[in-house]
């Protein structure tokens, strides 16, 4: 978007030099997206005195065939075809200079399965874009000729539960604390006292890789003999996310292939090892048998500010695409960033079938997953037995519950704290089916379940005042009902 | 020991009434109704014998229906594990929704965990329900210590 000089003669679209994008294609009001195209929703802050309508031909242009200035060489091809498409401009209400554009791209535009190629697209090139003050991906719309390239999670949530034979409760987990420092030894005891006590499952963080005071070879052994001793402890199926985050993919593969050897159902890694490396873990998981969680580690620098990045509920599409089993997003009432009605819209991207336009929870477009698995949810950080009501009200059933703190602080212990979580979540889950109105009650569901569960009775009351009220930075534009923190 | 599978294990054992609430829950949402018993809890048997085939065409006030096979099936085995699950055909599930243990040995022995030991520090794990060292039919007679003498 150079400047062109004031008051000089109109150009042809062809003649070299700097014509405007949206007089070169990239802007197009009557265009009908087709039902094969990708569609792009931007949040766009146009620098002052930038027309928006130019400003979103030129996030059109710059994400698919254009340059700053005319190109010959764009007649060698049908450019009209792989041009992006700007073909809704429109102020956000109540908010000045903000625009949401929608940019419809041909599917050609594309490389088949591969969210690397999507990326590199849609996000690769706009961001730094000058005549923008500040741009945000807000949501896509994946056609199902392109989600049908995609095979998506390994196994997905019916596979998960049926493999674990767990069914009709939010699944429970915790992060093994303190994150870094443990031994192998005095790890794996953190393992085994949580799965014995009544969770499901226990975790890696995600910065609990390879260090000097544990290595991964050692950690994973640990790990299983307390996985396999809980098991024996309580007959059910248990499970330890191994993370297999690695410097080099050779790696990361040699860490899984001993997880699977040496047992585990399950192995997780980090988003930071990049959207390729994920979905060859994917392919790998898949391939062997294992479960795969991904811990969503630096999201939060290019999803949580409204104006500039990507939303999350895009990262969860591209999650879900490319292959994961678990996946972080959020739990409301903890102590990460969470308004209510956008992490209800990121854990319906992940577990519908069909997620149809709803702008109260952030999604821009009717999005058909084409009978792809579900991802399961996992809602992490600063959560605790008190808020079971509140947790299954906001995240439903099919969710894992992650409590790290609030079961190895337990006054009582780590198998104390587990079973004071499983017995909230079964007490809860009772009451719900049973028509109650747990909701409201929750505080006397769950009271009354600790009468017969000391354990539970210590969590509620060491606990009791523990919540994280403040602000969302990410809210929606429209909210039918004002937002609350909890 | 207690066995802790299924959804309501860590409650205290569920009243008939209890149950039906459940079952009731299931119904409402056309869920169909399983009862099904095994003498092996080994967590990795997945198929317990069924007590008949599932009870597809309840509808929601049939409670009883369904409450009267879970009875049956408890008095068929008073000494072994029993459980009712709901199951959803929809499109999208096709699978369990629900699934909880109504009845269960008087007593526990739990399960043996071998551990073969490898080279490199390896060790092959292999869990087996303590009962299920007897054949089936001498598990868990009613009346009787179940333990193994090694718990």
């Amino acid at each position: 978007m150079a400047q062109a000089a004031e008051g000089a003669p109109q150009k042809s679209r062809w003649s070299a030099g700097v014509t405007p994008y949206a007089e070169m294609g990239y802007y197009d009001a009557d265009y009908e997206p087709k039902d094969t195209d990708v569609l792009a929703a931007f949040r766009i802050t146009p620098q002052p005195g930038v027309d928006p309508i130019e400003a979103a031909a030129a996030v059109a242009g710059e994400s698919s065939t254009a340059t700053w200035t005319v190109v010959w060489t764009d007649r060698l091809t049908a450019h009209e075809h792989y041009q992006a498409k700007a073909y809704d401009v429109a102020p956000v209400p109540g908010v000045e200079n903000q625009y949401i554009a929608r940019i419809a791209y041909d599917l050609d535009l594309f490389e088949e399965g591969s969210i690397a190629n999507m990326t590199s697209s849609i996000i690769g090139n706009v961001f730094g874009f000058k005549a923008l003050k500040a741009l945000r991906l807000e949501d896509l719309r994946i056609p199902t000729a392109y989600v049908k390239t995609f095979q998506g999670p390994p196994h997905g949530i019916v596979m998960e539960r049926e493999y674990l034979d767990k069914f009709g409760r939010p699944l429970l987990g915790a992060t093994t604390k303190p994150k870094l420092g443990l031994s192998a030894r005095n790890y794996g005891r953190v393992v085994y006292e949580a799965l014995r006590g009544g969770l499901d499952f226990t975790k890696d963080d995600e910065n609990i890789n390879s260090q000097p005071f544990m290595r991964w070879r050692d950690r994973y052994l640990f790990a299983m003999e307390g996985v396999n001793r809980a098991s024996a402890e309580t007959g059910e199926v248990k499970g330890h996310y191994l993370n297999v985050t690695a410097a080099s993919m050779e790696e990361m593969y040699e860490r899984a292939e001993f997880a699977k050897e040496i047992g585990s159902v399950i192995v997780m890694m980090d988003l930071t090892v990049g959207f390729t490396a994920m979905t060859s873990m994917s392919r790998w998981a898949r391939r062997n048998g294992v479960l795969l969680h991904l811990h969503r580690a630096g999201h939060g620098t290019y999803t949580r500010q409204k104006t500039h990045g990507v939303s999350f509920r895009v990262l969860a599409k591209w999650c879900r695409l490319l292959g994961v089993d678990h996946l972080h997003a959020g739990t409301v009432v903890g102590k990460l960033e969470g308004d209510p009605h956008m992490i209800k819209g990121y854990y319906d991207t992940l577990r519908e079938g069909f997620v149809p336009e709803n702008r109260e929870t952030g999604i821009y477009f009717d999005q058909d997953w084409a009978s792809l698995p579900a991802v399961m949810p996992v809602a992490s950080g600063g959560i605790h037995a008190g808020q079971m009501h509140q947790l299954l009200h906001y995240l439903g059933e099919d969710v894992v519950l992650q409590f790290g703190g609030g079961t190895i602080g337990h006054p009582m212990g780590i198998a104390a704290g587990a079973t004071a979580n499983r017995v909230a979540v079964e007490a809860m889950i009772q009451a719900r089916n049973e028509g109650r109105d747990y909701y409201q009650e929750g505080p006397d569901i769950l009271e009354k379940a600790a009468r017969g569960c000391p354990e539970l009775d210590a969590a509620l009351e060491v606990w009791k005042d523990i919540t994280f009220d403040f602000e969302s930075t990410d809210t929606p534009d429209l909210v039918l009902t004002p937002t609350v923190g909890y | 020991m207690r066995v802790t599978q299924g959804t309501f294990s860590y409650l205290p054992d569920l009243t008939d009434e209890q149950i039906e609430a459940q079952i009731a829950y299931a119904l409402g949402h056309g869920w169909a109704i399983l009862v099904e018993h095994t003498d092996d809890p080994h967590p990795r048997n997945t198929y317990w014998d069924m007590w008949e085939l599932p009870l597809f065409d309840l509808a929601s006030d049939q409670v009883d229906i369904a409450m009267r096979e879970v009875r049956a099936c408890r008095e068929a085995h008073p000494n072994l594990y029993v459980k009712v699950g709901a199951y959803d055909r929809s499109l999208g599930r096709q699978t369990t929704a629900l699934s909880f243990i109504v009845n269960r040995p008087a007593d526990e022995p739990g399960f043996r965990l071998e551990r073969q030991e490898k080279a490199d520090r390896q060790v092959r794990y292999a869990l087996s329900a303590y009962a299920a060292d007897r054949p089936r039919g001498r598990r868990y007679r009613a009346g009787q210590h179940n333990g193994n003498a090694e718990r």
